[in-house]
């Protein structure tokens, strides 16, 4: 048997909010240079079970390890991008100011600071508005003002919540062609969450999230061909049905 | 690093907001100098009657401004019945000056009235020194309201504009999703108390200088003892208003809700910080007091402004503040839990 490495380990892991349960048993394995989708209507756990993953949230059941050790953990968190579901951004501050300040929490030389802010700028096309004050972003903007955050201390994994939410379809395509590049080029590995499905068709593996439990995962293809259907979206409905 | 990176962050976010900076700085100078007024009112000239005075002091009366009636004889009662604010009693080389005394500030113009003719009078009598006793009708002499209450005014202004501004601060990267991003970060809880302590830190020993030099410098607040005790004392309060504020904060789910906190947390110390007389209470309501930051803050500061007593004799209050600095900023380091286990 090939010796498969696991990057990204979740062990039985459920997690409640007062009475209501909202994830329960949750086990999954993500493995380096994966691009990892989770897919799931909103209010189905994606947003817990990623905060349960970088460690800004404590599971009830189970644990999460990163690289083989339990989260959260400080160092572990140098390797890790995060990017939240809800702008986390200065308003006050201007886009620049916003990079430079996450940027410095993470050791780094000034130099290549620097260079990691025009990077991640352009990658995210706000090179030319990083002088305006986040305040006055479009909601689009802020989004790839946040994605930019989350890569610009050259993390070995990416954890994206919903990133693409309020971005057009052209700036999409360019994320995702980013995506690629950064998974293919630089060996990354991305967890990212989405709603929208022909994102979920671009993942290696696509888990699928209903009502905190894990139905279905597997490749894109695999999944179809098991349930003898063209479209990821009637996998999805056809195992949801399955349960209970 | 990290916290260095923090507080330059929190500072120029602070300086973004002109309206929350002028609150800070402004605010507590425009509040004292209404308060200034109100307690020094002086809305009619005083009027003092005069028993038996020769013409030359007279005179030097009329020449201080003094407005005065004569009268053939007259007891405390007759200051009380004829509405007047003072009594001066010659008799022989004897003065007697018996003072109303219902507010404070008019009762002490008038004695530095009389004392400034006396002195002048004195010096034309050459060496024949008259003496001067002063009574009081209400209170005594140590009754001066705003010199007793311009310490506790200070130390509480700085207490409640740093407490809530520093509470909203955190507040505010609690509610935009802003303080969970940092805990995907590296930083460690300790950096981010520290960042903030230092950040905010930085803007209340700004308010402080300004509000002690400008009730000192402008107000001509009573200041007996030194300068730098005063600002000591309310360094190390701004610093428990601070940690008190960012704790408080983690039990405010937004900015209204850190806001009600200010009539639970905040009003009942002006209580006990003796502008009323924590003494005549009972002893239970005395024992709360105990733990109440400002009374001790007023404490120290009622003894350096007003008493003029140096910092052997305040060391207690400072500690006491010390102690409750110390073991808010903890709390806070344990409340940031919430967020990251780590």
């Amino acid at each position: 048997m090939l010796f498969v490495s696991i990057e990204i380990d979740v062990k039985g892991v459920s997690k409640s909010y007062g009475k209501t349960k909202v994830l329960q048993g949750i086990n999954l394995q993500i493995q380096p240079g994966q691009i990892y989708g989770l897919i799931g209507p909103s209010g189905s756990g994606k947003t817990t079970l990623v905060k349960l993953i970088v460690g800004i949230d404590s599971a009830d059941e189970g644990q999460v390890e990163v690289f083989g050790k339990s989260m959260p953990n400080l160092e572990l968190l140098q390797d890790i991008g995060y990017m939240a579901q809800a702008d986390a951004l200065y308003l006050e501050l201007t886009g620049y100011e916003n990079l430079a300040f996450f940027a410095s929490l993470y050791p780094m030389k000034k130099t290549e600071l620097t260079k990691r802010i025009a990077y991640a700028a352009e990658l995210v096309k706000l090179t030319g508005e990083l002088k305006k004050k986040v305040a006055a972003y479009s909601g689009g903007m802020k989004r790839r003002l946040s994605l930019a955050i989350a890569l610009v201390h050259d993390p070995k994994i990416l954890i994206l919540d919903e990133p693409t939410v309020g971005i057009d379809p052209e700036l999409r395509l360019s994320i995702w062609n980013e995506l690629m590049h950064l998974k293919n080029e630089h060996q990354k590995t991305i967890l990212i969450t989405t709603h929208v499905m022909d994102e979920a068709e671009k993942c290696d593996i696509v888990a699928m999230v209903r009502s905190g439990a894990l139905l279905k995962s597997g490749s894109p293809a695999d999944l179809k061909a098991a349930y003898g259907v063209r479209q990821l979206e009637e996998v999805f409905l056809q195992a949801g049905r399955e349960q209970p | 690093m990290r916290i260095q990176a923090l507080v330059k962050r929190i500072i120029r976010q602070m300086l973004r907001d002109k309206r929350t900076l002028a609150l800070l700085f402004f605010a507590p100078l425009i509040v004292l100098t209404l308060m200034y007024f109100f307690f020094n009112g002086n809305g009619n000239d005083p009027v003092i009657g005069v028993v038996g005075a020769d013409e030359r002091l007279a005179v030097l009366l009329e020449e201080r401004e003094i407005q005065f009636e004569r009268f053939e004889a007259a007891d405390p009662q007759t200051v009380i019945e004829e509405e007047l604010d003072g009594l001066l009693d010659v008799e022989n080389s004897s003065l007697k000056l018996t003072l109303l005394n219902d507010d404070p500030s008019v009762a002490r113009s008038i004695l530095v009235q009389i004392n400034q003719a006396l002195l002048m009078q004195n010096a034309a009598a050459g060496g024949n020194a008259l003496a001067l006793e002063t009574e009081y009708i209400y209170g005594s002499e140590d009754t001066e309201f705003f010199d007793v209450l311009s310490p506790v005014l200070i130390g509480f202004f700085v207490f409640f504009f740093v407490f809530l501004i520093s509470g909203i601060g955190l507040l505010k990267e609690r509610t935009s999703g802003t303080l969970e991003r940092l805990m995907a970060t590296p930083i460690r809880r300790w950096e981010l108390v520290a960042a903030y302590l230092a950040g905010y830190g930085l803007f209340a020993i700004i308010q402080t200088v300004i509000v002690v030099s400008f009730s000192v410098l402008v107000l001509d607040v009573v200041l007996v003892g030194s300068i730098w005790h005063v600002i000591l004392t309310n360094l190390l309060l701004a610093l428990v208003a601070l940690s008190l504020g960012t704790l408080l904060s983690s039990f405010a789910s937004s900015e209204f809700q850190m806001v009600q906190f200010i009539p639970v947390v905040v009003i009942p110390q002006i209580f006990f910080a003796g502008i009323f007389p924590v003494d005549g209470m009972v002893d239970w309501l005395q024992g709360i007091g105990r733990i109440m930051p400002i009374y001790y803050a007023a404490d120290a500061l009622k003894s350096v402004m007003y008493k003029g007593q140096g910092l052997a004799d305040i060391s207690g209050d400072l500690l006491a503040l010390g102690v409750f600095a110390i073991v808010f900023i903890g709390l806070n380091i344990v409340a940031l839990k919430k967020h990251r286990k780590l």
